[in-house]
């Protein structure tokens, strides 16, 4: 990146390529700002972008907050704490911790088989990775009732019980940490791996003090989206988990029931939780990618 | 082939087994079983079943809401796109975070969040849209919204990655040799990002056929007028009967083929995803 090109580009908005923009030089003569800042042009289309993005998103879902404190506070909590509605929140979370610990697990390991190892038809399991996200939900669902549902050639029967709610949150969030601890994997040096082998250094030892320190923001980010995913999954559970109250019923199904109930205040009130959870998994990553850039 | 510190044999056959049987256990199985679950009776039964009228307009419907959510997500998504990398302004940084939010929030709190608004009965603006006309709620306009809303991030986060790395200097050089601000972009902005672009448009377009949740609320799902073709296969699953479990099949099929190949194109063209090569 020449001088010059460091006067016009403004800061870098993460680490994607924040090695390649970011010099001293990009930092301290960006306070210039004579190119970078809007010009009329520039700031007609911003406005047009935000007017969209603000009927599109940004109102709606602050629709959803101030319809959720219609009742007040304490009616906000009674919604929250009616029996039914805090066992499908319970579930919720629980199940969605559950699958992100295993994910963090199954999902480091599949990015390291990936990365590290090579056979025949690796290329085919880098496509089969992203299966569960590409595929539309309510076909996620009919996916896993072929293998897991009444007619079962395994001879099990999970459909309608809480593993049917397990077994869809761990299919929807396969990809997550996959994908952000396989790039930072690549990047690598193997170098250091193997001076830490040749000083004696178990692979066990390697693995825990050198591999995973480097990886653990991308197993983070990854963790927090396959959360995030998680407890807003609906799609998928639709026709798998029957949806029976106390049982295998989750937040998302709870709001949909209480909309089709004309409740609109007590959806609103357990949408508020997941939309908050969101915001708080979108603060976390931009932290995570702004400290990973830092220190790149 | 790259890097590799060779780990011993014993623990990399481990961990290779342990990758695939549980990708085979979770994703190729099921997959593989749906596939034959759709052809148990032959191939003339799911080609009768995909010609039934509620097929095809559920289809086309789908299609219509896609190409005008793509749409609409494409120029939107340039345009913020460009914004973000190339300009300051107050509030950039908490823009760039905020346009990932459509794809942290559920889609059952999309579909509230539009009604909240949209609905021609309760919402803040829907009734005074109903009035000029507009119906947006259990009609076409919301099932738009809805899958624009879902898929808005896609394009932003293919053509951000590629703007910052191309960098300013040939816009520079156009503008500076007399170019207008709409041939620099034309020559010299599109044809640099058109991957990325073509990336989020294809990843876009499957997130738009596949979109469930948050269309069912918006919509209603009535047949031959709001249905949508994953809203079809919740519908006829449900029902009685081999012929109607026989269309839901055929159109998960459809459904399923059409994201996987959406899948292979961006897995094969990528260049800076997968394996190294």
């Amino acid at each position: 990146m020449t001088q010059r090109a460091a006067i016009v580009e403004p800061p870098p908005l993460d680490s994607a390529t924040a090695g390649a923009a970011t010099n001293a030089g990009g930092r301290r003569l960006s306070r210039g700002r004579s190119a970078t800042s809007l010009t009329a042009a520039s700031g007609l289309g911003l406005g047009v972008a935000l007017l969209w993005f603000s009927l599109l998103v940004l109102i709606p879902l602050t629709a959803v907050l101030v319809q959720a404190s219609e009742g007040g506070w304490s009616a906000y909590w009674d919604s929250l704490r009616s029996p039914q509605t805090f066992a499908a929140l319970r579930l919720t979370v629980g199940q969605a911790i559950l699958v992100t610990v295993v994910n963090i697990f199954m999902g480091t390991t599949i990015a390291w088989v990936l990365v590290r190892d090579h056979f025949p038809g690796k290329r085919v399991l880098e496509v089969i990775i992203d299966i569960p996200l590409a595929l539309p939900t309510i076909v996620g669902g009919l996916v896993l009732l072929s293998l897991y549902g009444p007619s079962s050639p395994l001879g099990v029967n999970w459909a309608n019980t809480p593993i049917a709610v397990f077994l869809a949150f761990l299919f929807v969030t396969l990809p997550f940490i996959v994908r952000t601890v396989q790039p930072v994997l690549l990047e690598l040096e193997p170098e250091v791996e193997e001076a830490a082998a040749s000083l004696g250094a178990t692979q066990f030892t390697i693995f825990r003090r050198v591999i995973l320190p480097s990886l653990a923001p991308a197993i983070a980010s990854g963790a927090a989206l396959s959360f995030c995913r998680a407890i807003s999954e609906y799609g998928s559970l639709v026709l798998l988990s029957g949806n029976l109250p106390y049982s295998t019923e989750v937040a998302s199904v709870r709001i949909l029931s209480y909309i089709e109930g004309d409740k609109l205040t007590e959806a609103a009130a357990v949408a508020s939780i997941l939309l908050i959870v969101a915001l708080i998994v979108i603060v976390i990553l931009d932290v995570i990618s702004r400290r990973v850039a830092r220190y790149a | 082939m790259r890097k590799g510190a060779a780990p011993q044999t014993a623990t990399r056959w481990g961990l290779r087994v342990l990758v695939v049987g549980y990708l085979f256990l979770l994703v190729i199985w099921p997959v593989l079983l749906v596939a034959r679950a759709t052809f148990a009776h032959g191939l003339a039964p799911v080609i009768n079943a995909l010609r039934q009228p509620e097929v095809i307009f559920a289809f086309q419907l789908t299609l219509s809401a896609a190409f005008w959510a793509v749409v609409i997500n494409t120029i939107f998504g340039v345009g913020i796109s460009l914004l973000l990398v190339r300009y300051t302004f107050p509030g950039r940084r908490a823009l760039n975070a905020l346009v990932d939010l459509p794809l942290a929030v559920s889609p059952i709190v999309v579909g509230l969040s539009l009604v909240l608004v949209y609905s021609g009965r309760t919402g803040w603006l829907g009734g005074s849209l109903e009035q000029a006309g507009l119906q947006v709620i259990y009609a076409p306009p919301g099932i738009i919204l809805a899958t624009a809303f879902v898929s808005l991030p896609l394009v932003i986060r293919e053509v951000i990655p590629v703007l910052q790395e191309i960098g300013t200097e040939q816009e520079q050089a156009a503008r500076s040799l007399g170019a207008s601000a709409l041939q620099t972009f034309a020559r010299i902005t599109l044809p640099a990002i058109r991957w990325g672009l073509l990336y989020g448009v294809v990843l876009s377009l499957a997130r738009s056929l596949g979109e469930f949740g948050a269309v069912k609320i918006v919509s209603g799902g009535v047949a031959m007028r709001t249905q949508t073709a994953t809203l079809l296969v919740e519908e006829r699953y449900q029902q009685f009967g081999i012929e109607n479990s026989i269309i839901a099949y055929a159109a998960a099929f459809i459904l399923a083929l059409i994201a996987v190949i959406a899948l292979v194109i961006v897995t094969a063209f990528r260049p800076d995803k997968g394996t190294p090569r």
